[in-house]
């Protein structure tokens, strides 16, 4: 089946593009034999990386395309995985375009260093970063496309430019009274020399951006076509499940592939270097291949691992001095001095993504060229991957990014396996090949959360002041030893501490240290990294020292967060959209935490019930965000109701556990997803604001857990201090 | 061979009849709408209609789908006309979308046994569908809204 004309699949074919050093700065064999890549991070603005000094090189056909029936496509480098950026960066683009929006679609782009990132300097989708990241530059390239049809217009009716004026797709010449489409002038414009500089809209003016226009890719998510990689089909394609070993770091001592190929439909048993591959002509022949192979697997150093060995272990690394990653005043000496001392252990499981689209990836591999299919968030690592497994050269490899069936960070992954291993499975049995995971191979195939343990201490002095805080934590690092070493400073991993180490509470003694043990068990980033377990340690904590100094734990946040202006907005925000303070119904609870990640800014409200068994019901979160100015409020709003969802989830459900080495959750029995009878009532309020523009896909996880568990001490009394929330912590029959 | 009704279409195909219903769709007949979620009937991102009733296809064996009427979301309108359909396009209620086609099956059972449902009825309908994004306030808006224009629909 061809794809062309699928929504959700790149036609676009990539210009022949040899690797330049803006794609890939620095490649080299670590010890490891791993890719090594330089990437350039954060201190670049946008506008200088990719815009700003090489303004030659900028290419507004990259982005925008207008065809001569007046069709608007805008091509985005960005990965649609549900956080709205196939509607959100064509809204850019169209605003200074004066683009009529009912004619305007969104393409995915091939990879080409035109859709590089503009601060980390490869193409990927991450960080929540893409509204920010491409606000300037999608201006740009609609202001240009712009400012080409107005000449094409004005050369056309032998008036000046600056006579004319653009409208929904129109430029006009009011003088004369005289206006024509884009897709009348679009092959003249395409003649013409794109001007070096151009005048960006007055925000004052804006007709698209700041809308809550509707999504571009509803429609094909309600009639079945939207296309993610694991409906691609290609002639002849084989499909391929992967027997990988039970435990994290073993390997296939040997196999005995009889049985399996005895399957009907079963066409080979491959061996490739993370486990056996079964190839049959569809996915149940493979399944039942796979079922048959008889597999004498060496279990490698986690053999007998467990969850109870690590959660000792990292207590007993938390006695120890670790990297120090804040030290301001003297914590240790003002805690000893304290007029009250609290301390406090918290814990937190290994999370997988279980994104629906289970991960899966397309490859066909030739003798001199590769295709690839891929819901990947990576296209640069992706193809650099697919070009040396298959003995080939990038420009060699095409690949293809489709929609992607949930991200959440499980499909940016540095070593690029999925792809890795379909490339790997098409390449020894010479035909294109699905490889797919199932449900238990996604859940049990790590690339998690990392487990993390963290141990505080506070001080309070004789008027219940906060003098003092310390906090230690420990968990794997997922970027050492990855492409992305490179962020590691000084030893610190900032995945590891960040909403931690940069507390923004006014506390005068603060010290804060992180051990990173190392472990077979992949871990990755997970919706809002670092966030996801700092803010809830910290933002618990802090309630537990409001309590212990008998304040309002809301109005002790407003005065430890004076002078934080943004902050200070969200947190007024959601109190007063709560009705914090205003009494409850009797056996409920309110919590409230406050955060910021990825340079936007939230506060959480939750209201709970807790029943005599332990059994937590939460019936309302109400969320404020500052994430600076706003391109569509509904997705805003859409994404902080989704990450309530997602955040909760992991709070009353999520945990993978090790026993004797294996991962004991298989599927959506043992690992639970929240469902809709327990889908709280979530009331978004996007605060009006100027300043600096933030993310929006992660921003909404980090504050709903320990406002839920803020919210459970309301009403019993009772701390959490371990995820996920149990019953039998809260019980009180 | 195996004969099949889809989306009123007249198929067939050579598979072993203990094959789920969810890999004939997917990859005999090449409709990819019906999703693979969990393959235990846990997520219902597999959801079709056999003779107007919600099935799990990724547990029913093609055997069981003979002499029946087999609907998917392909099927469910030719224009997205379908009030679900609209209304799930009013309220933006995707976000990734996987699991979408599942949900809207099951709101079209649901709806159709009870043309007005309160939340609860909702609540208890979908409980078996999952999304990951968590577009559930949506989901429970758009199945209020597909109600409301049906019922416009019935009185025209």
């Amino acid at each position: 089946m061809s794809t062309a004309g699928i929504p959700g699949v790149s036609r676009r074919r990539g210009r022949p593009s040899p690797m330049n050093r803006r794609e890939f700065l620095k490649t080299g064999a670590a010890a490891s034999g791993s890719l090594v890549i330089a990437l350039h991070f954060s201190t670049l603005k946008p506008s200088d990386a990719l815009l700003g000094a090489g303004a030659g090189e900028f290419a507004p056909n990259a982005f925008v395309h207008v065809g001569a029936d007046g069709a608007v496509t805008v091509i985005i480098g960005k990965s649609e995985m549900g956080q709205g950026v196939y509607t959100s960066l064509p809204m850019i683009l169209a605003e200074e375009l004066d683009a009529d929006w009912t004619r305007v679609r969104c393409e995915f782009a091939p990879v080409d260093p035109a859709y590089n990132h503009t601060v980390f300097g490869i193409q990927l989708t991450g960080g929540s970063t893409s509204t920010w990241s491409s606000y300037e530059q999608f201006r740009k390239a609609g202001a240009v496309a712009r400012a080409l049809l107005v000449a094409a217009a004005a050369e056309t009716w032998g008036v000046a430019p600056q006579d004319c004026r653009t409208e929904n797709s129109f430029v006009i010449h009011d003088s004369s009274q005289r206006r024509l489409p884009y897709g009348e002038l679009a092959r003249k414009a395409a003649g013409l020399k794109p001007p070096a500089e151009v005048k960006l809209k007055d925000p004052k003016d804006f007709k698209i951006i700041g809308k809550a226009l509707h999504r571009l890719d509803t429609p094909a998510k309600t009639n079945g076509s939207a296309m993610f990689s694991i409906d691609v089909d290609r002639p002849g394609m084989l499909v391929t499940l992967v027997a990988r070993p039970p435990v994290f770091g073993g390997k296939a001592k040997s196999f005995d592939a009889g049985a399996a190929k005895a399957v009907r439909g079963v066409k080979e048993v491959v061996e490739i270097p993370r486990g056996i591959a079964v190839v049959a002509e569809g996915y149940v022949a493979a399944r039942r291949g796979r079922e048959a192979l008889k597999i004498t697997w060496d279990n490698g150093p986690m053999a007998g691992y467990s969850t109870a060995k690590q959660r000792a272990e990292y207590a007993a690394l938390a006695n120890t001095p670790g990297i120090v990653a804040r030290h301001d005043g003297d914590a240790a000496g003002t805690l000893a001095a304290a007029t009250r001392k609290l301390e406090a252990e918290y814990e937190l499981p290994y999370l997988a993504h279980a994104t629906m689209e289970p991960m899966n990836c397309v490859a066909d591999v030739r003798a001199d060229s590769c295709e690839v299919w891929a819901g990947t968030q990576m296209q640069t690592l992706d193809r650099i991957t697919a070009a040396q497994a298959a003995g080939l050269k990038p420009e060699q490899v095409q690949l293809h990014t489709t929609f992607l069936g949930g991200g959440f960070g499980r499909r940016a992954v540095p070593d690029c396996h999925m792809v890795l291993e379909a490339v790997q499975v098409s390449k020894a049995v010479r035909a294109p090949v699905k490889l797919m995971w199932t449900r238990e191979d996604d859940m049990r195939g790590g690339y998690y959360r990392p487990y993390f343990y963290h141990r505080l201490a506070g001080g309070l002095d004789a008027n219940g002041n906060i003098t003092a805080w310390k906090q230690t934590l420990v968990g794997q690092s997922f970027l050492i030893g990855s492409p992305f070493e490179m962020m590691v400073q000084k030893g610190i991993d900032p995945t590891s501490v960040e909403g931690a180490a940069d507390l923004p509470y006014s506390i005068p003694n603060i010290h804060v240290e992180v051990h990173n043990p190392k472990h077979e068990v992949p871990t990755l980033w997970w919706r809002s990294v670092g966030h996801t377990h700092t803010a809830f340690v910290v933002e618990s904590f802090l309630d537990e020292l409001a309590h212990a100094a008998g304040k309002d734990p809301y109005e002790l946040r407003r005065a430890l967060l004076a002078g934080k202006p943004r902050q200070l907005r969200v947190l007024e925000t959601v109190a007063q959209k709560a009705g914090w303070g205003t009494p409850l119904p009797a056996g409920r609870g309110w919590g409230i935490a406050v955060h910021d990640s990825f340079e936007s800014y939230t506060a959480h409200v939750a209201e709970v019930s807790v029943s005599p068994k332990g059994e937590v019901r939460v019936h309302r979160i109400v969320c404020a965000v500052d994430c600076g100015p706003v391109v569509n409020p509904d997705t805003i709003k859409a994404q902080f109701e989704g990450a309530a969802v997602f955040a909760l989830t992991a709070a009353l459900y999520g945990e993978i556990s090790l026993e004797d080495g294996r991962v004991k959750q298989s599927n959506f029995h043992d690992y639970p997803m929240l469902r809709i009878h327990e889908c709280p009532e979530i009331e978004v309020h996007i605060v009006d604001s100027t300043d600096k523009q933030g993310g929006i896909g992660e921003p909404g996880v980090p504050c709903v857990a320990p406002a839920v568990a803020n919210a459970i001490f309301g009403a019993t009394g009772k701390r959490v201090r371990r995820l996920p929330i149990r019953a039998e912590d809260l019980r009180s029959i | 061979m195996i004969t099949l009704s889809v989306n009123g279409k007249r198929e067939q195909v050579d598979v072993d009849p203990g094959t789920p219903l969810l890999w004939v769709l997917r990859e005999n007949l090449k409709l990819t709408g019906t999703k693979y979620g969990c393959g235990m009937a846990l997520c219902g991102a597999c959801t079709v209609h056999l003779d107007g009733e919600a099935v799990r296809s990724c547990v029913t064996p093609v055997s069981r789908a003979v002499g029946k009427k087999v609907t998917t979301i392909e099927g469910l309108s030719a224009d997205l006309s379908h009030p679900l359909q609209r209304a799930w396009s009013e309220l933006d209620v995707p976000q990734c979308g996987y699991c979408q086609s599942g949900q809207i099956m099951a709101a079209a059972v649901l709806l159709r046994e009870n043309p007005h449902p309160t939340d609860q009825d909702i609540d208890e309908g979908m409980a078996g569908n999952i999304c990951r994004c968590g577009t559930y306030p949506r989901i429970r808006r758009a199945i209020h809204r597909a109600a409301a224009l049906a019922a416009e629909g019935r009185a025209r």
